[in-house]
């Protein structure tokens, strides 16, 4: 059987190596400053779905992500892995969404492609870190849902397999499709690019991308349907306004702080024989220790 | 209602830890908000439950009881949170940010369009003016919670939606019953009220837990190890000078993600938080996410060749020294001094 799957994808910026400009004076985050990546689980994601595909020959794996223009290199990253299709949904009306008012866009998004069996998403996003999105876009769509997943282990007769890493071990899942997936970063690392698939679809461009490239770019982009990565704003989806954005979201940020540590006063020592006995009878003496 | 509402996690019959902690934590914000404290129950064989909640104060228990509701899903578990959220109008709901809260808040917070706030630190009550639009929001749950991979902290507030639902990590709020004769009421749910069969989607075919044999939440000592002990053999001497104290042994996330430590002994930010009577921190630099695991340790003590390791700035007592010629004379000078 084969199936039709969506991944979503994130661009995020990469959180795990800030270096010193990344803050500004103010303590906001300097966003400039950190390279923008494909969510770490994202790509754990969009494997479990390559794999489903390998699986099941025929399968289609269409990947959607929210965000700037840029997030279009997501896009890319895909189809250099195996993905067949991508969409950007971009507007300014999605600015300032929390996760709820970004899963309403993106389910609104969902609802215009055709019938889908699974769709896969990172566990959580290393921006937010809040795996929030994957279970909102599913309770939107009316969908089941099986998080923390590790492996889809089978989908057979209309029904999903999954095993799950949970704090104290694992669980094995089966429900009915259609069914959404949020992969962990147990799971096994993506694939690398495929050289071929890299030289086929280098091109690959949003409509907004074309715009500043030159002509014979844009030719041969029009000439190959491949190349198109689709292009979505809000006069694309069936929404409601007010549910979008910053009026979309119940949260706001009333306050962000840098994080500073209250030096304490300390005593030093070295590593010299009586220091270090002294310690040890002083932590004695006030029943830390002993 | 308007009350505080705080969902249990059940495991085996037993009330998470997380899930207490919370209550607590419920307990603290109820009185302030001059309001209840409730617990919801979802479960099977949850015969005296309230026996273990009462004592930290909750007033009232809903318990859901059913064979079907153990092991948790999310489907038939969501159901009853969302109806009875309808019914009871909360004005705060609190669950784990564990693999079950994490499953479940989402879902709930977005059937009632109510903003969640995920992997709180701390939360605290207080007010809100909006400018724009000229209007003051008194007794708002602040959820302050680290972003941007713990380079920043943020304040979060819903001032608009009900509930205002965060989650908590374990170990993060202090466990403490208040009462132990405080009484509170039983509300027993008729669970074909709240769920339906095609709840039931998603079945468990198979489950392996295993309550972790490590518990270093508890440990009034801990000897906890990073990246600057090289090896997994490296952490052997951490193990012997946590046998002779009376400890138990930590790691940072570096020490873990090398394979020198079990993920269970991760301390930080996407570890656990301990709060232990003494911590000694052995070759461990003291980023943000570590810190923010560890510093309300009674006595910290940080062992560490570099004299400008940031742990030093949280240490109580900063050893300037190789791990390995420190740790056996703080195990040789121990022996000799204890009894
Ligand atoms: C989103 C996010 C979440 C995170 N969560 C956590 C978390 O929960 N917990 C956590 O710990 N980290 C966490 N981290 C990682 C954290 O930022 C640090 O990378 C990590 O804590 C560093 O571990 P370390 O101090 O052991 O290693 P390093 O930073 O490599 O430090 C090793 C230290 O050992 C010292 N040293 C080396 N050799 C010796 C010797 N022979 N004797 C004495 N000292 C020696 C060095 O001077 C150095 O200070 C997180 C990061 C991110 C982005
Ligand atoms: N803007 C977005 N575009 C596409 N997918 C997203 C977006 N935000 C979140 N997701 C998906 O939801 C998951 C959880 O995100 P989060 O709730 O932000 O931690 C991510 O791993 C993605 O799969």
């Amino acid at each position: 059987m084969s199936l039709n799957i969506l991944v979503l994808a994130k661009q995020v910026p990469d959180t795990r190596n800030v270096g010193k400009d990344a803050m500004t004076a103010e303590g906001t985050v300097n966003r400039a400053a950190l390279p923008a990546i494909f969510n770490p689980e994202d790509l754990n994601a969009l494997e479990q779905a390559l794999r489903l595909k390998d699986k099941h020959p025929g399968s289609t794996v269409t990947v959607l992500t929210m965000g700037p223009f840029r997030a279009a290199e997501v896009i890319r990253e895909a189809l250099y892995r195996g993905a067949d299709k991508g969409y950007v949904l971009s507007d300014r009306a999605f600015a300032g969404s929390d996760t709820l008012a970004t899963s309403y866009a993106l389910s609104c998004a969902i609802r215009n492609l055709p019938q889908l069996d699974v769709i896969v998403c990172g566990r959580q996003a290393i921006d937010g870190d809040t795996a929030q999105v994957g279970p909102q876009v599913a309770e939107k769509l009316g969908m089941a849902q099986i998080t923390y997943a590790e492996e889809i282990l089978s989908v057979e007769k209309g029904r999903i397999r999954v095993k799950r890493r949970i704090e104290k071990g694992i669980e094995v899942l089966e429900g009915k499709l259609p069914m959404l997936v949020t992969v962990n970063g147990s799971a096994p690392a993506c694939r690398p690019r495929n050289a071929r698939l890299l030289m086929k679809y280098k091109y690959a461009r949003i409509p907004n991308e074309l715009q500043a490239a030159n002509e014979d770019y844009i030719s041969l982009n029009n000439s190959r349907e491949f190349l198109h990565i689709g292009e979505w704003n809000v006069n694309d989806i069936v929404c409601e306004p007010a549910e979008l954005g910053l009026s979309g979201s119940p949260t706001k940020v009333k306050k962000v702080e840098n994080v500073v540590f209250q030096a304490k006063e300390s005593k030093t020592l070295t590593d010299n024989d009586t220091e270090i006995e002294a310690l040890i009878q002083e932590l004695i003496s006030n029943h830390t220790i002993g | 209602m308007n009350n505080v509402f705080v969902y249990c996690e059940i495991e085996d019959g037993l009330i998470g830890d997380v899930s207490l902690e919370l209550l607590t934590k419920g307990r603290t914000l109820a009185t302030q908000l001059s309001c209840q404290l409730e617990a919801v129950a979802i479960g099977h064989k949850l015969n005296g439950i309230e026996k273990v909640l009462f004592p930290y104060g909750v007033d009232v228990v809903h318990i859901a009881d059913d064979p079907r509701l153990a092991p948790y899903t999310t489907l038939p578990h969501s159901a009853i949170l969302i109806k009875l959220f309808q019914q009871e109008k909360p004005q705060i709901a609190l669950m784990g940010a564990t693999s079950v809260g994490r499953d479940l808040g989402p879902r709930v917070s977005s059937a009632l369009h109510s903003g969640l706030t995920a992997d709180c630190t701390a939360l605290e009550i207080g007010s809100h003016e909006d400018k724009k639009a000229d209007k003051v929001y008194e007794n708002l749950l602040y959820q302050i919670r680290p972003a941007f991979g713990g380079n920043i902290v943020a304040t979060i507030i819903n001032p608009d939606c009900r509930p205002q639902m965060a989650t908590v990590r374990e170990g993060v709020m202090k466990k403490e019953p208040i009462d132990p004769a405080y009484k509170g009421k039983v509300n027993q749910l008729n669970v074909a009220d709240y769920v339906s069969d095609t709840d039931f989607a998603v079945s468990v075919i198979e489950r392996h837990v295993e309550a972790s044999k490590i518990n270093i939440k508890s440990a009034p000592i801990i000897v906890s190890g990073g990246y600057g002990m090289g090896s997994k053999d490296g952490f052997k001497l951490l193990f012997d000078l946590a046998a002779v104290l009376g400890g138990e042994v930590g790691a940072s996330r570096a020490a873990v993600d090398a394979g020198f430590a079990d993920h269970a002994r991760q301390i930080g930010q996407t570890g656990v938080t301990v709060r232990p009577k003494l911590y000694i921190a052995c070759g461990i630099s003291g980023q943000i996410q570590h810190i923010a695991g560890m510093q309300e340790s009674s006595i910290i003590i940080a062992i560490n060749n570099d004299p400008a390791a940031p742990i030093n700035s949280v240490a109580d007592y900063v050893i300037t020294g190789d791990v390995e010629t420190v740790i056996p004379k703080l195990i040789k000078y121990y022996k000799k001094n204890s009894k």
